[in-house]
């Protein structure tokens, strides 16, 4: 049980996406002026992940490394991870129409998002089992939900702000998330 | 790829500014910025374009993951490029090759696969041949596969123009990434370590910093304040207008 709370931590805050593993930067810059949009962002990114840490572990164990296929992981991880928000799309377009709005217009966006598949990337490089690559992929999620939301509130403020001209708009951001990290750092001694 | 209409960037109903974005990233390059550089420009006219109007890093902000994560070494940045222009090369030359052929409903996943071919290719071979290069590019490797600069070349120009033309905009665009990461990398390394090292030789050693070296650049943060204060000096400097 600690292992896999070690585990949450370590992918949400200390080796945070975002700020210290530079993946879904793009969304990080493109989304993150709205609150509301960062939000619902966040969350489809937290659902794909974890559909995709689930397909691909299957995959991997049952499939790739019982006919020795290894070598295809690149391939058929992408093409995992596509149809999976395709499918995710129309289930939830389906059955709730509600969600659907909120997250809907992001889900083919993230269709080759770099955060969705460096998370399987990385179960399969650290061994994860099911278990535990279903708590790094909450874990991940989380941890980008929760900078994505911060980096929009701050935005939202820095609109408003005197920046000078150079700086104005995305290089200040750069900086924001530069100050970001370094209070991020104060969590490496959680675990 | 949406049906929808809210502009990806700044999630109004009616943006009129154009905004035209990624796909792949929500990269927020304009849409005169991302569309195919004119098509009658010759062959050193797209190259051109590739390294600095349509800087794949500076100017249109793609690719940014690679960019920051590898950029602590010069090592690693010229392994990166390396691999980033193998990948563009190969996939501009085979999407531009078999555009014709393609129907537009499944356009996006053959160009897909095709990428994540070369980037197999590329991944494997860097195991085999340079396995401490692999080592320290890690995950960032295989990642190439969703760098939005190669879907964004294959989409945006290889599609539309001859494999002649796709060259010379694979070559101009890798180029440009590799002279940004480079850039990033060169600071990096020499603020945050004071020596300059490429592949074992030991080009500069500066002597103060050597013993009190700013860590700070060879931290992940580093790599956000060195690109945040480069675009700023690009911006002063009139090289690239503001927003």
């Amino acid at each position: 049980m600690s292992d896999l709370i070690s585990i949450f931590i370590g992918m949400a805050l200390i080796n945070n996406f975002i700020l210290t593993k530079f993946l879904g930067l793009c969304p990080f810059f493109g989304v993150s002026k709205k609150l509301n949009a960062a939000i619902s962002m966040g969350l489809a990114v937290m659902v794909v992940m974890l559909a995709a840490s689930l397909v691909t572990w299957v995959i991997y164990y049952q499939i790739l490394l019982v006919y020795e296929i290894e070598y295809m992981q690149i391939v058929i991880y992408i093409l995992v991870i596509a149809s999976l928000v395709q499918i995710i799309e129309m289930a939830i377009k389906r059955t709730n129409i509600q969600l659907y709005n909120a997250l809907g217009i992001y889900l083919p966006l993230i269709t080759t998002n770099c955060a969705v598949l460096g998370v399987t990337f990385i179960n399969t490089q650290e061994g994860f089992g099911l278990v535990e690559a279903l708590v790094a992929a909450l874990g991940a999620g989380f941890g980008f939900t929760l900078v994505l939301g911060m980096m929009s509130g701050i935005r939202e403020r820095l609109e408003l702000a005197d920046v000078p001209e150079s700086f104005r708009g995305i290089p200040v951001a750069f900086l924001v998330a530069m100050i970001l990290g370094l209070a991020f750092l104060g969590f490496g001694g959680i675990v | 790829m949406t049906d929808d209409k809210v502009c990806t960037v700044c999630g109004d109903a009616e943006c009129k500014e154009g905004h035209q974005v990624c796909h792949t990233c929500f990269s927020m390059a304009q849409a005169e910025d991302f569309a195919a550089p004119a098509k009658d420009g010759g062959f050193m006219e797209t190259f051109r374009k590739g390294i600095t109007t349509t800087n794949p890093v500076f100017i249109l902000l793609l690719g940014l993951c690679p960019t920051l994560a590898v950029s602590t070494s010069l090592d690693n940045a010229f392994g990166m490029s390396a691999a980033v222009m193998f990948v563009l090369l190969g996939s501009n030359i085979i999407v531009s090759m078999i555009r014709k052929w393609v129907p537009d409903i499944v356009r996006i996943p053959t160009f897909i696969v095709i990428i994540a071919t070369f980037v197999t290719i590329i991944h494997l071979s860097m195991q085999a041949f340079v396995p401490p290069l692999s080592k320290s590019l890690g995950i960032y490797v295989p990642l190439i596969v969703v760098n939005c600069i190669i879907l964004g070349r294959a989409e945006a120009f290889a599609s539309k123009n001859g494999p002649l033309q796709s060259l010379s905009d694979a070559f101009g665009i890798g180029i440009g990434f590799a002279g940004a990461i480079v850039l990033i990398s060169f600071f990096r390394q020499l603020l945050g370590t004071g020596i300059l090292e490429l592949f074992g030789t030991k080009l500069v050693e500066v002597p103060g910093l050597v013993d009190h070296p700013m860590n700070i650049f060879v931290l992940p943060m580093g790599a956000f304040m060195v690109l945040g204060l480069a675009l700023a000096a690009f911006r002063y400097m009139g090289v690239m207008e503001n927003e």
